[in-house]
Order: C-alpha cells, then structure tokens, then sequence
C-alpha cells in the first residue's frame, strides 16, 4: 500500500441548508443583515422543555421529494429529517458545482462515478416518538403498563417493516451515493460536531491516496425533535429559554453572559474534488484545502472539551498549510455559546495566536442557525468559503462584550481574506482544524 | 515505503472473552448461539442469539471510576483494547508519543433503555390527537430516563472512553457504516498511518443491538433468523435452508502502527495490513446490487492495493483464506458468492472461505475488526476455521466454504470481507509478517 499526498485538493461546490433556507446564499444574505433563523420551536410544543427555541427549517421551505429524481421518489417515505437534509444540501452542492450525475440528469456524468466518494456526518438519528409512540401503543396494558409479551407476537407489527433503515446513521450517505450514482468510498462519521470536519479530512485522505477524483463530503443532523432536543438537555449545555425577549441575545459566543446553546437542524454537503479533475471539467473552485489537524481531547468527561488537543490540532494544520499564524484572516470557531466550551476555544486560540488573536475577526454561525450538531462543521466551512469568495466577513450577532477573541456584535464589512480557519471542538472531545486558502487567478 | 502492521488484538465476543479461548472455541466449531435472557424475548419473532457472558468491564480498566457510566459498547471495547494494548507491548512503553497515537473506531449507539422508552411514549401518547402530547413527554422523559445513559447513545462514546483508558490524543474518528463500519475504520486507520499524520492507531468495532428495540428493527426487515429449532443450528451460512442473520454482539479492537515504529520499540508484528477497498452500490437502500457491483469492486480495489493478481489462473491462489461477510442470508451470501467469483476469476473454487456468523452470530458495526482477527489468527496458527451448520449446502453456492469442520492449511495471505446496509462494502487484505 502506498498513499500519496501531493495532489492539491478544492471545494468545488457548496450546498447547505439550515433554518435561514435552502442553499447558501438564503443563510449568507441573513448574515449580512444579521437576521437570526432561531425561534421558539414550531414543530411541536416545547413547553415542557427548559430550552424552546432552536434553529428550525419550517416544512414547507423544503420538500425532499421535489429535488431527487423520479426514481428516487418513493424512497423519499423512509428518509428520516437528517437525511432529507443531506439529500438537499447534496443537490444545492452538486447544481453548485456545476456537475451533472444521476441525479440531474439522464445525460452521461461529469465525473466516473466509481471515482466519486461520499463521506458524510451524522449524529444519532433520534427515532419519531410519533412514529415510534403509535406502534408502542398497540401494547398498552388497561392498567397503562406496556406489555413487552404482546409487543413481541403483535405490537411490532404496526412498525413499518423499514422503520430501522430510516433511522441508520449511514443512510444519509446512502441516499445520496444512490440519488447521484457516487460508487467510490462512502464513510459516515459520527463524532458530534467534528462529524462534517472529520467527514471533509477523510474525502482529502481518499482522493489524495487516489482511490476517488471527488467527493460529496460534509455532514447534516436534526435535533428538533423531542427526543433529541431531551438528549441535548441531557448535556447540561442547552440555553433555558421560552423564547421571550430578544432571540439574537441568547446565544452569546464567548461572553461572561452566556449560558448555554441551541439546537438546529440543517447541514453542508460540499464537492471536495482534486485540483486536477476540477481543472480538466473547467470547474470553478470556491477555495482550497490546504491544512487539516485532528487531535482527540483527555478529559475528565466526555463533555468537556481541551484546549491542548485543540491547539494541536490547529498546529498540525497550520503546519500542513504551511502557514504562519499571521497568514490567517478570519477564524470560524464553534463559538456556541457553551461557556466552558467557549473558554476552551479561547485558550486554545490563543496558545496559537497570542494577543494578535484579539485582531483576527471570526464568524461565529450558530447564533443564526442553532448548534446543527453533525452538519455544523459543514455550514462553517460553507459559509468560510463564501467569505473568502465575497471578501466580507458577515455581521456577528452576541454580545458587545467579548473575552479573549474578536467574536463581538458587529456589523458585516468587507475586508482582504486570503486564509481562513475553521475548527471545531465536539462532544466526545475530537477537535479538528481546517485551513482554506483563497483561490486567485 | 511505509508499511503498516499488527501489533496487538483483542476480541469480547459471544464465544469468549479472550483469544485463545475464542480461537479454539471456533476450531471446534463451537456455536456460542442460545436463547436470549438479557430481555424476556419469548414472544419475539427471534428468541435467539449471541451474547457476551461472563464479562466484567471493570476487570480491564486501570480506574473503574474515571469512566462513570459507559454503556455496553463501551465496555466491551475496554475489554477488547486492553487484550490488544497488552498483546502490542505499549503498556510499557515509557516513549509512546500520545499526540501520535490515534484511534478510528467502528463503533455503534448505545443500548437504548427499552423499557423506560416505551412507558414515556405510551404514557405521553394522545389518543384523540393520534400522536405523542410533547409536553407530557418531556415530563416523563425528564422523570424515568436515565442521562447520563442518554448522552452514552452517542456512538462517539466509545471513543472517548478509549482516549481516556489509554490517553490516547492523535486523530480521532468513529464511523458508522452499519455491518462495515470496523472494517472501514481498519482500513481508514491504516490510511492514516500511511499518510504519516500518526505512528499508531488502536483501530476496531464494538456494538450491541442486543435490546428489544434493536431485536424488533430486524425482524420488521424479516433480516433475522426465525428458525424454530435448536438455537446452535440457526445461523447456517452458504446452507440451502438459510434464513436470516442471527444477532451478535462484542468487539473486537487491533492496534496497528508503522513497520517503522514498531521495530524501533522491539514489538512483534503479529501480520501486515497491505490493501484496502471501499465501495458503495449506490443502488438501493434495501438490497444488494444483483450483480455484486459493489463487493466486487471493493475486493479488486483491496487487491489492487496489495500488488495481487488474483484472477490470473493458478495452482497456488496468492490469498489462502477469505472471510466472508457470510451473514446466512438469501442475498448477501448468494452475491457475496458472485462476487468473490468476479474478484477471483477462475481461482475462485480454490480459495477456502468461511463465515465465523455461523458460530458467533453477526456482531453488526464490530464484525468485521473480529473477523479481520480471524485472518490473522489463520496466519498465526495455520489453521482455518469452518462455516458451521453447512449439512444441506445451496447447490447454486459452489465455492469451498470449509464446511462444518477447522482444517489445516498454510496460510500466509487472507481477505476479509464486510458489508453494511446502504450499500457499504469494505475489504481488507492481510499478509503473514516477512521482515
């Protein structure tokens, strides 16, 4: 077995998908004008919940079956939410790029699909409770206790005989490999947050070992749903809020203020591709991928995070991207309003960057989407790559009053951006950096 | 060139908790299959399986208390580590550069609590509504479920309490790519080591969908065995009569690391991973390609990777044992078959293959790093392990499956195989150490 690294590697197409709308250009112009997608949750009644607001694509912005093909329609029934989101961030990714696949068009594809991979994050799917709930009913016992015997010779008989595919983590890389025809090497990472970081650094691992020319990497996740909203609240990391008062002041990204997160739902699929096959398509690159770290946190629980991993993280990127920390312009940090992850990142910048950390302007995207947990990754690097295409850094939403980082309210602004760093620290303690350099003719 | 080997194993599964017992176990063809006691599943379509026994996680930890609450996963993956750990020498390893030092998991979500689950959706349930009241939910939720036992349903969890054991702080990733997923994180880790971004990765699987609602999602996909018969019997690979997988559990856990590192520190390769391939059929969600598409492709890209020719006509195959995905289904083992034939040209009938399913069960995301072991107990010990319960073989299955009884053979060469739903297909190729 021999690996090479040499062949420089791009992001070629750009889709994502999140409370402000389908594709990037929805979630970029609410950027600029800071306007928030969070609001108190729609779906179902959050009442009972102390977090009530979350970043929420409301049903009929988007409807998955509108965008796969004919063929691919009846599939749609056992998609769960999180694979609907990847399959339509996919598309925007594919269409982004200019490619044609099964998935556009009968006419011949762009690209060899056994040369296009697919890598994909995902969280634990968190079954329907309505779905899940309506079958479990069948098996109530009159005193209200559920009856597992029955459960077992007749209840599990009013489940849909697919109801496990829908809720696999890979399905969402499954659909998507079938919609476009993409036969190449398909991973589902499931790391929390890190989930699309990790998803993009194995696309790169695999097209520069040469085993695919491209590949549709990222990550995609609901968590508005109860069971998985219960699950976040499991982590002690959620906002308490009813969704009175001013929405954009509850998440707070590294201010003393801040108390916590929200949840989302949405995701990024971008086309990470070599330079070579993006070259001889005449595709037009959005950026490049210069440098990747990943580190693994040493924590006492799998809920903190480590400025240590983190920092290494960035230095083995940086190092990769053969960069100075004075090459940066802008930092995509997680900044998700967890105050003890918040802190960490702090540190972990800063052992990087010392005091001209204060300087580096940063977007901060969960006070606009939620914290999209697995896909989270993916709208960071979607919207980094924006900036860089657009020179501007959008307006942040928070606090006035930041600690440590550049990260305070302000307004969008034009300026030079040549590289940028995304990174992310997620539950379970892997970190990873990304380093994206601009692409000038 | 780098070159990547094996330098520790180890395996918690339904036949044992150790090698050597787990190895002579499958040499006489020994089935670990019997009815499940850890839920009363008497009524359930499938009552039977393999399950782990006689195992205590805390017996394979320095500090019990550092892990809190790990779920079964992971605790059957600290069990398997500390085998492999142990086995590579880096326990004692004062230089060990942990920065360097990775792990890429196969890992699965933990066990969902079945029974709390169920009374919170019946009790919150609104008849007049016809759906779950959301408000009531929360309020039982927040009442009857455990959370710490729901923030361990993570599939990273595993993972984490892995880095913590072994302070382990190199790349870190877990995938879930169903029944491939330890075969991928085997091959992605070798990559990683290849690429140079570390000197060592513990790398394998751990699962269990040993739960009633992991039993009730197979068999809605009438994917599990029904046999209603003795439980040893159910799971027959390759058999005309086979029905379906039978469920497994366990993990098993591999620490590999460069030629280089390895030698430096004075650690015995136990084997050398040289190929690796990985496919999607990107055809449906529920079946396999009918042509094998995607198997095949993934073993001839394994191959390739190898430097082997495995088609061109010989008397002596260049790999001397496969260990198939084998799961006893009607699909998988009949396109497996097509496969292994489009990947192996006329060699094909001359390369023994075997399903450790038959014995064990199918361990889901953990199958393929205890398969992966098998091949490389095979090298080790040059004995292949049978498909066991082959007394009524498929006439339209015609390869040497080792059928019923281990056998003798020199082994310096195996392949092994793991499939998942979606598509997945993943293939390593593992050769016998030569300096």
């Amino acid at each position: 077995m021999s690996q090479s690294d040499t062949n420089k590697v791009v992001i070629s197409g750009v889709g994502v998908i999140s409370a402000l709308g389908v594709g990037i250009d929805p979630l970029w112009e609410a950027m600029l004008e800071g306007r928030t997608g969070l609001k108190r949750i729609e779906r179902f009644d959050p009442s009972g919940f102390s977090s009530q607001v979350a970043g929420e694509l409301a049903e009929e912005e988007f409807k998955v079956r509108k965008i796969v093909p004919k063929s691919h329609r009846k599939a749609t029934k056992v998609m769960c939410r999180d694979t609907e989101l990847a399959v339509g961030a996919a598309a925007q990714a594919v269409e982004n790029a200019g490619i044609t696949t099964a998935g556009t068009s009968d006419d011949p594809p762009t690209i060899d699909p056994s040369r296009i991979g697919c890598h994909i994050g995902a969280g634990l799917i968190s079954a329907e409770v309505n779905e899940l709930g309506a079958a479990l009913v069948t098996s109530k016992n009159a005193d209200g206790s559920f009856d597992l015997a029955h459960w077992g010779s007749e209840g599990m008989q009013n489940l849909s005989p697919l109801w496990l595919l829908k809720y696999l983590p890979n399905m969402l890389a499954c659909h998507v490999t079938i919609v476009h025809d993409c036969r190449g090497p398909s991973n589902t990472i499931t790391c929390c947050e890190a989930s699309s970081g990790l998803s993009i650094a194995e696309s790169r691992r695999v097209i520069q070992r040469g085993d695919a020319d491209a590949c549709l990497s990222g990550g995609a996740e609901d968590r508005v749903n109860p069971l998985a909203l219960y699950r976040q609240h499991c982590t002690d990391r959620l906002a308490e809020t009813d969704g009175s008062g001013d929405i954009t002041k509850i998440i707070q990204p590294f201010s003393k203020d801040s108390n916590g997160t929200l949840i989302g739902e949405g995701g990024g699929i971008l086309l990470i591709e070599s330079e070579n096959s993006c070259n001889s398509r005449s595709g037009s690159p959005w950026c490049t991928i210069d440098g990747i770290g990943c580190r693994q946190s040493f924590t006492e629980t799998p809920l903190d995070a480590d400025p240590v991993a983190l920092t290494s993280a960035i230095n083995k990127a940086m190092c990769e991207a053969n960069c100075k920390p004075s090459d940066i312009d802008l930092i995509v940090p997680l900044g998700s309003g967890i105050p003890k992850i918040d802190a960490v990142e702090v540190v972990g910048l800063t052992s990087v960057f010392g005091e001209t950390l204060h300087n580096i302007p940063t977007i901060t995207t969960i006070p606009y989407t939620g914290n999209c947990m697995a896909g989270n990754g993916a709208i960071c690097i979607g919207v980094a790559a924006k900036a860089m295409k657009e020179q501007t850094i959008p307006a942040r939403l928070g606090s006035d009053i930041t600690a440590g980082i550049h990260a305070e309210k302000c307004d969008s602004k034009e300026t030079q951006i040549n590289n940028v760093l995304v990174v992310t620290p997620s539950e379970g303690g892997q970190c990873v950096a990304i380093i994206l350099g601009r692409i000038t003719s | 060139m780098t070159r990547v080997v094996v330098t520790g194993m180890g395996w918690i599964t339904p036949l044992g908790n150790d090698l050597d017992t787990v190895w002579k176990r499958m040499c006489n063809s020994e089935s670990a299959i019997a009815t499940i006691d850890r839920f009363d599943a008497s009524s359930f379509p499938t009552k039977f399986a393999g399950q782990v026994r006689d195992f205590d996680w805390k017996q394979y930890v320095q500090d019990a208390s550092i892990h809190h609450k790990p779920a079964m996963n992971s605790q059957f993956a600290l069990g398997a580590a500390k085998q492999a750990w142990e086995q590579s020498g880096l326990g004692s390893y004062q230089e060990l550069d942990h920065e360097r030092t990775g792990i890429y998991l196969g890992a699965g979500e933990g066990v969902l609590d079945f029974s709390a689950h169920s009374m919170i959706d019946t009790h919150s349930w609104d008849v007049e509504d016809g759906k779950v009241d959301a408000v009531a939910w929360a309020k039982f939720a927040t009442e009857q479920l455990d959370e710490w036992g729901e923030v361990e349903q993570e599939p990273n969890m595993p993972l984490w309490h892995l880095a913590r054991e072994y302070n382990l702080r190199g790349p870190a990733f877990n995938c879930l790519t169903a029944c491939a997923a330890s075969t991928q994180a085997i091959g992605e880790a070798t990559s990683v080591l290849l690429r140079g971004d570390a000197d060592v990765m513990l790398a394998g699987g751990t699962h269990t969908m040993l739960h009633a609602l992991g039993i009730t999602g197979f068999n809605r996909l009438t994917a599990l065995s029904t046999f209603d018969g003795d439980p040893k019997k159910a799971s027959k690979p390759f058999s005309r009569d086979r029905g379906g997988f039978v469920m497994g559990e366990g993990s098993g856990m591999l620490v590999l690391e460069t030629l280089e590192h390895a030698l430096k520190r004075g650690a015995t390769p136990l084997a050398e991973i040289v190929g690796f391939g990985s496919s999607a059929d990107a055809y449906r969600i529920t079946d396999l390609h009918p042509e094998g598409r995607g198997p095949s492709a993934a073993m001839n890209n394994a191959l390739s990777q190898a430097g082997i020719d495995a088609k061109t006509k010989t008397n002596d195959p260049p790999v001397q044992y496969i260990s198939a995905h084998g799961t006893s289904t009607q699909e998988n083992d009949s396109i497996e078959t097509m496969a292994i034939k489009l990947a192996f040209g006329e060699n094909a009938p001359n390369v023994p293959i075997s399903s450790i399913k038959s014995m064990m069960g199918h361990l889901i995301a953990a199958a393929g790093s205890v398969e992966l072991i098998t091949c490389i107990m095979s090298i080790q010990t040059n004995m292949l392990v049978p498909t066991i319960n082959l007394d009524n073989p498929d006439p339209a299955l015609d390869l040497d499956y080792i059928p019923n009884t281990a056998r003798e053979a020199d082994v310096a060469c195996c392949l092994s195989n793991s499939f998942g739903f979606g598509g997945q297909n993943n293939t390593l190729v593992v050769k016998r150490f030569y300096p």
